[in-house]
């Protein structure tokens, strides 16, 4: 309030406080100063205004399409993630024997690299490799079936490796609301179906929207398994290629941090709408009362 | 979903569990009641004595192991709960903490497809009863735990359910909030003509509100009475003890007369009347301490002396423990508190001496 009188007490400094500071330190050497000099460095042309790669890059045909390449993997793999994940969260709530090994073997992935998952993706859904032998040798599919160096390839890799993390963060969220609300509201004559659209769900939201954003940042950055697994000439030429190819093909690194801000900037319009949007949504304690 | 019903049947209904090291144990075991209309029932006892099983298992939130529930001529135990259609009122509350109280409220009401005037109309009649007009929209965290009670309350009542069930709705209340709710239940209750069932462990509680008290013990029914009877006549020592009979004495028995048992110990000697046949030779007596009385050494019949071991300071009386010559320590309600270390006789109406056979 403004119109408050001096402070009764007033709060001695907290020394603990300090405790920050190598932290801080580390994060202005190891982040704010990279970003800011690579910010510069984007206004810093080899020829040109100061605008100069920004005009580059919206009006040269290779660059700009990018962003699309790029959003059209990472919203679907975002999307499919999230939402493979909601579901088999939900029925891993409840604590049964099999919870853990399920838990296990969906989370594995995570420990495995991209580079790791992209290997073993090319031998077993290449050309040769056992899945199409496989429907082939049962004529399942007769038809040629290319899954690597493609779309596909990429957006699966981002499936595999991107699964484990929104199921995971998922689940936490899930298991952090009182079953008690849906039990109250089976009472109250809900289905399972009605109990998860306005009890489950609502509650959910706002940890859906967190999750669909770190998930989207992550699937928004791929870089290993679109050289790998997509084609990097074509259609999945994603954003961060283009970058990688200013800065050390052409030598270009104003061009290449000016791509990397642009990059960065459409994740901080997709990000901060998202979380405008979870604004929308209740986001107290997930308990109904006492303990 | 019935709007209400003449009898609610429960017959055997038990309930296992796995426990420690895979072995089963029953925590409800053959609870066989029946709940007539507008009646109210409180299953009373100890935690971990299968009273909220059993109202668990009459919702719908667990299913039986055995037995069944009939809901007069339905057989109900093998619906599950949307469609049993009981309200019910949770210990801690459960309100859903993203909607409004009115929302709260409503949202039984929404789920049957209740149309928007009826429901507004309902909540509001619903929120009058409880005293909650004026709070519609605020979220459940902006309540105090008093207010949230009575969300919890005209939840389930709006529904207008044939029963409601109670799950220690009280036990996060403080003690005059606690007085005051429990009236309100018992009025809301009368209101409605609808029959209640009402898990408690404070036997004050179940005396006050029921109709009728089960009062159980490791997830057995110990005795099905009114709360004088069950106050009064306790079927067996459990009950006894329950219901604070806190002198419990173990002593010889000399002879039988009708229902009249002369009893014996180092010391004592003791008429008291018998409340289940005796096996044996010895036999347990259990005493209330306000249905005890320190008498005058010379007038005293009935009586088991002592000496005055402690006295505390109640208020309106005092409680004296009074040490007897073999050693057992007597509690006794007194307006006239004595002195530490006074002899005393600790008179008992034989009729208030309640007798059970020894284990």
């Amino acid at each position: 309030m403004a119109t408050a009188a001096a402070p009764i007490a007033r709060e001695p400094f907290d020394r603990t406080l300090l405790l920050v500071a190598p932290a801080g330190l580390f994060m202005l050497l190891l982040f704010v100063y990279p970003f800011l000099y690579g910010l510069w460095l984007s206004f810093t042309p080899k020829e040109g205004g100061a605008l100069a790669n920004y005009t580059h890059f919206f009006t040269t045909d290779n660059l700009w399409p990018t962003i699309w390449t790029t959003l059209r993997l990472a919203l679907p793999a975002t999307l499919i993630n999230v939402g493979l994940a909601l579901p088999i969260a939900f029925k891993m709530r409840i604590r049964t024997p099999y919870q853990r090994w399920v838990t296990t073997i969906l989370v594995v992935p995570i420990t495995l690299g991209t580079v790791l998952i992209a290997e073993g993706m090319l031998i077993y859904f290449g050309p040769k490799g056992w899945l199409v032998h496989f429907l082939q040798f049962f004529h399942v599919y007769d038809g040629t079936i290319r899954l690597t160096h493609n779309y596909t390839g990429v957006l699966i890799s981002l499936v595999v490796s991107g699964f484990p993390f929104a199921f995971l963060l998922i689940l936490s969220y899930i298991t952090g609301i009182d079953p008690g609300l849906a039990r109250a509201a089976a009472t109250l004559g809900a289905d399972p179906k009605a109990q998860f659209r306005h009890i489950y769900l609502p509650l959910l939201a706002p940890g859906l929207a967190m999750c669909f954003c770190l998930a989207f940042v992550q699937a928004f950055s791929v870089f290993p398994s679109a050289v790998l697994l997509g084609s990097p000439a074509g259609p999945t030429r994603v954003i961060s290629i283009a970058a990688y190819e200013a800065a050390f093909e052409v030598y270009d690194y104003s061009l290449a941090s000016a791509i990397a801000m642009i990059m960065g900037f459409v994740q901080l319009v997709i990000v901060v709408a998202v979380l405008g949007l979870r604004n929308l949504f209740y986001r107290g304690p997930m308990v109904g009362g006492k303990g | 979903m019935k709007s209400n019903f003449n009898e609610l049947k429960l017959d055997a209904v038990t309930r296992r569990f796995a426990g420690a090291g895979g072995a089963a144990f029953n925590a409800l075991s053959e609870l066989t009641l029946t709940i007539r209309r507008g009646e109210f029932i409180a299953l009373l006892g100890p935690s971990g004595c299968g009273k909220s099983t059993a109202l668990n298992c009459i919702a719908g939130l667990l299913q039986l192991s055995d037995g069944t529930i009939m809901l007069d001529d339905t057989r109900i135990d093998t619906l599950p709960p949307e469609q049993r259609g009981f309200g019910m009122v949770f210990q801690n509350y459960a309100l859903f903490p993203h909607m409004s109280v009115e929302r709260n409220v409503g949202f039984g009401l929404r789920m049957r497809g209740v149309v928007a005037d009826e429901m507004a109309t309902r909540v509001a009649k619903a929120l009058k009863m409880v005293q909650l007009t004026g709070q519609e929209h605020k979220l459940p965290g902006q309540l105090s735990g008093g207010q949230q009670q009575r969300v919890a309350i005209a939840r389930a009542i709006v529904i207008e359910p044939p029963l409601i069930l109670m799950d220690e709705p009280l036990s996060n209340l403080d003690a005059k909030l606690r007085i005051e709710t429990r009236a309100e239940i018992r009025r809301i209750h009368t209101e409605l003509g609808r029959a209640t069932v009402y898990v408690t462990h404070d036997q004050d509680e179940a005396l006050s509100l029921a109709d009728r008290i089960v009062v159980m013990k490791d997830g057995a029914a110990q005795q099905i009475a009114t709360p004088q009877e069950v106050y009064a006549q306790p079927a067996n020592l459990h009950v006894a003890r329950f219901m604070g009979y806190r002198n419990v004495l173990e002593l010889d028995v000399e002879s039988e007369e009708g229902d009249r048992v002369a009893l014996s110990g180092p010391g004592i000697r003791l008429t008291g009347i018998r409340k289940l046949p005796l096996a044996g030779r010895r036999a347990h007596v259990a005493i209330r301490p306000e249905e005890a009385a320190l008498a005058d050494g010379a007038d005293a019949t009935n009586a088991i002396a002592g000496k005055v071991a402690h006295v505390e300071y109640c208020g309106r009386d005092s409680l004296v423990d009074v040490l007897t010559a073999a050693g057992t320590l007597l509690h006794v309600r007194s307006a006239r508190p004595p002195r530490v270390g006074d002899t005393v006789n600790v008179h008992v109406p034989v009729e208030r001496a309640l007798v059970y056979p020894a284990a």
